[in-house]
């Protein structure tokens, strides 16, 4: 370091140069603190949901024993959950993008107040969703269904989830419309095609990866989320398979919750199979979007 | 005037096409009004969300004061006895508490992947973080119950077996992605120009980034952080499972406590009375939830925008 005028000029440096490479190595241990959490998060899961994972868990009900307790009911209430779920937000979401991105592309006060409304809703706790769907969707329900005491049911839990995953799938569907070049919207329309037919033919099969990305992200809310459903009734003691909208159900994080709770181990174990059949519905519908993300990317 | 007769294959044509222009253009608005209502759905769930909030917490503030409901240090609904700061001090401790770990690791790993990793970390670590966001809350609470308690019982002996530490970190872990993917955005959006720029002059890489990159991406950083604190606020399951359904004034995070979220979800569930005290007083409960979140929201757009503004 003779280069230096002074010794206290390269001692300066080579502090610095130590400064330099104590932060690389501090933010290398952060990210590997985030990936063992992980690691240590599944390793957990798998290791104590080995014992029970097996043909009882999604042929049985929950029982008064771990041994032979299943969660057939929350399998199938999960499955009803996201699929009513989607039949509702995804015709509406994906309405209300191609409004935002299509019909109505010019700035305005009305759009600026939709879309800051839309990203406020997003960050609303799930469990005030919850609290909507209890004081209007399961009375609304119960009248649907003319007893005054079934309004805690499908029904009302998938309009609460449908509500709650709703910014979700406007603002990935938004995000997927934007990304078609306006030049073949121009094209199109030069050549007389109107809106709708534009709308249909062109900007929807270009935008579809992006937004089935979105649905399955919406999907895995309703899955994964447990807080609202508890509020508008989703149940523990279910010894049924629901069989329509107006059934009662619960769902598999409920149950998780349920059994994790319980002072005994084997029942601790239970909880942890379930969250491996929650996690791998979860995981493959996400693998499913990751390749549909990389088709898209390789098409582009 | 009398429509034309239609006397020549021409004519017929023309006709036909004016007919299908119509029906066209009938469905053209019939599908501008379809999605526009669905646009509308999500502010009429605004204005729903709203309305029955103030409309069922209405009752309760007939029966407690306004003063009574925030300043009040004990919560028993059963005894009558209606003060919400048990409450808030629990979910203050595990928010604080989550932001300690989730903020600091979170920003780091936010700066690791945008200024450091190298493709094949990157290719570890993104996906990674990406799972941790994706896990559902309840195997957060399965976390905290079988993993966390043992391991803090294992430090402090004295821990309650239901404890606000162990909901603060499960929080904290939680909300981690959500900090470092929103951090590493921000600071990706930092023209390259700048840090190379400092480097030119003689700056190290950590000079680089701790003078250049993070005050330029700062206000997409703190908006990362405002958004995490605010998703702690509102988590229910984690923080019921691991914290406990005790309400309590405390300031240590040894003690068990009860959310304002854990009182909303345990007292709803079930049979909950449409109609009497505990019904409404879900709903007071809701209302000041509901309220701290949007003031967070709103606060973390504000900086949002403002970073927006700055390099797009």
């Amino acid at each position: 370091m003779s280069r230096f005028s002074t010794p206290a000029a390269a001692a300066r440096i080579r502090q610095r140069k130590t400064v330099d490479r104590v932060f690389v190595v501090l933010m290398g241990i952060a990210a590997f603190i985030a990936v063992s959490l992980l690691v240590i998060l599944l390793y957990r899961i798998g290791s104590s949901g080995m014992r029970y994972l097996g043909p009882d868990l999604i042929n049985e009900f929950p029982g008064r024993r771990a041994t032979g307790s299943g969660a057939r009911h929350a399998l199938f209430g999960t499955l009803w959950i996201m699929s009513l779920t989607l039949l509702f937000t995804v015709p509406i979401g994906v309405g209300a993008a191609i409004y935002l991105e299509e019909f109505n592309r010019r700035d305005s006060w009305f759009k600026r107040i939709i879309q800051l409304n839309i990203a406020n809703l997003s960050g609303v706790p799930s469990i005030i969703y919850g609290m909507l769907g209890l004081a209007i969707f399961v009375p609304f329900v119960a009248v649907l269904a003319g007893d005054a005491r079934s309004g805690k049911t499908l029904l009302a839990g998938a309009l609460t989830m449908s509500l709650l995953s709703l910014p979700l799938v406007i603002m990935v569907a938004q995000e997927a419309l934007k990304a078609v070049p306006s030049s073949l919207r121009d094209g199109s329309l030069a050549l007389g095609a109107t809106r709708w037919q534009t709308i249909r033919r062109v900007v929807l099969p270009q935008a579809t990866p992006g937004i089935l990305t979105g649905i399955i992200l919406a999907a895995s809310r309703a899955i994964g989320e447990t807080a609202p459903l508890i509020v508008v009734g989703a149940a523990v003691m279910v010894n049924s398979v629901p069989t329509g909208p107006f059934d009662s159900y619960g769902v598999l994080p409920l149950q998780v919750f349920n059994w994790a709770q319980r002072p005994q181990q084997d029942f601790k174990d239970l909880s942890a199979s379930t969250i491996i059949v929650l996690m791998g519905i979860l995981i493959s519908l996400n693998a499913i979007a990751i390749i549909m993300r990389m088709r898209a990317q390789r098409r582009a | 005037m009398a429509a034309p007769i239609p006397n020549s294959a021409g004519d017929r044509a023309a006709i036909m096409l004016r007919s299908k222009r119509g029906n066209q253009r009938l469905i053209e608005q019939f599908i501008q009004g379809g999605t526009f209502s669905a646009t509308l759905v999500s502010a009429f769930t605004t204005i729903g969300i709203v309305v029955v909030l103030l409309l069922n917490s209405l009752p309760f503030f007939q029966q407690v004061s306004v003063g009574e409901f925030l300043t009040g240090r004990e919560w028993q609904p059963a005894g009558g006895k209606f003060g919400i700061l048990p409450l808030v001090s629990s979910t203050l401790l595990i928010t604080l508490g989550s932001a300690f770990i989730s903020i600091p690791l979170g920003l780091m790993v936010g700066i690791f992947l945008a200024e450091y990793a190298p493709r094949k970390v990157r290719n570890v670590v993104k996906p990674a973080l990406e799972l941790l966001a994706g896990v559902p809350t309840v195997v957060y609470g399965y976390f905290a119950l079988t993993v966390v308690t043992p391991f803090l019982r294992s430090i402090f002996p004295t821990i309650a077996p239901l404890n606000l530490l162990a909901g603060a970190i499960v929080v904290g872990i939680m909300t981690l992605p959500l900090v470092s993917s929103l951090c590493e955005d921000a600071i990706s959006s930092v023209p390259r120009s700048l840090p190379d720029g400092a480097v030119a002059m003689g700056a190290t890489k950590f000079e680089s980034i701790k003078d250049v990159v993070i005050p330029a991406a700062l206000s997409g950083i703190v908006a990362s952080f405002i958004l995490a604190i605010s998703r702690a606020v509102g988590e229910v399951m984690a923080v019921a499972m691991a914290a406990g359904l005790m309400p309590n004034l405390t300031a240590n995070f040894l003690d068990g406590g009860m959310t304002m979220t854990a009182y909303i979800v345990n007292t709803s569930k079930g049979d909950l009375p449409r109609g009497g005290i505990d019904y409404f007083t879900v709903f007071a409960v809701g209302l000041t939830l509901f309220f701290i979140t949007l003031g967070l929201n709103l606060l973390a757009n504000k900086f949002v925008r403002k970073y927006r503004q700055v390099y797009s």
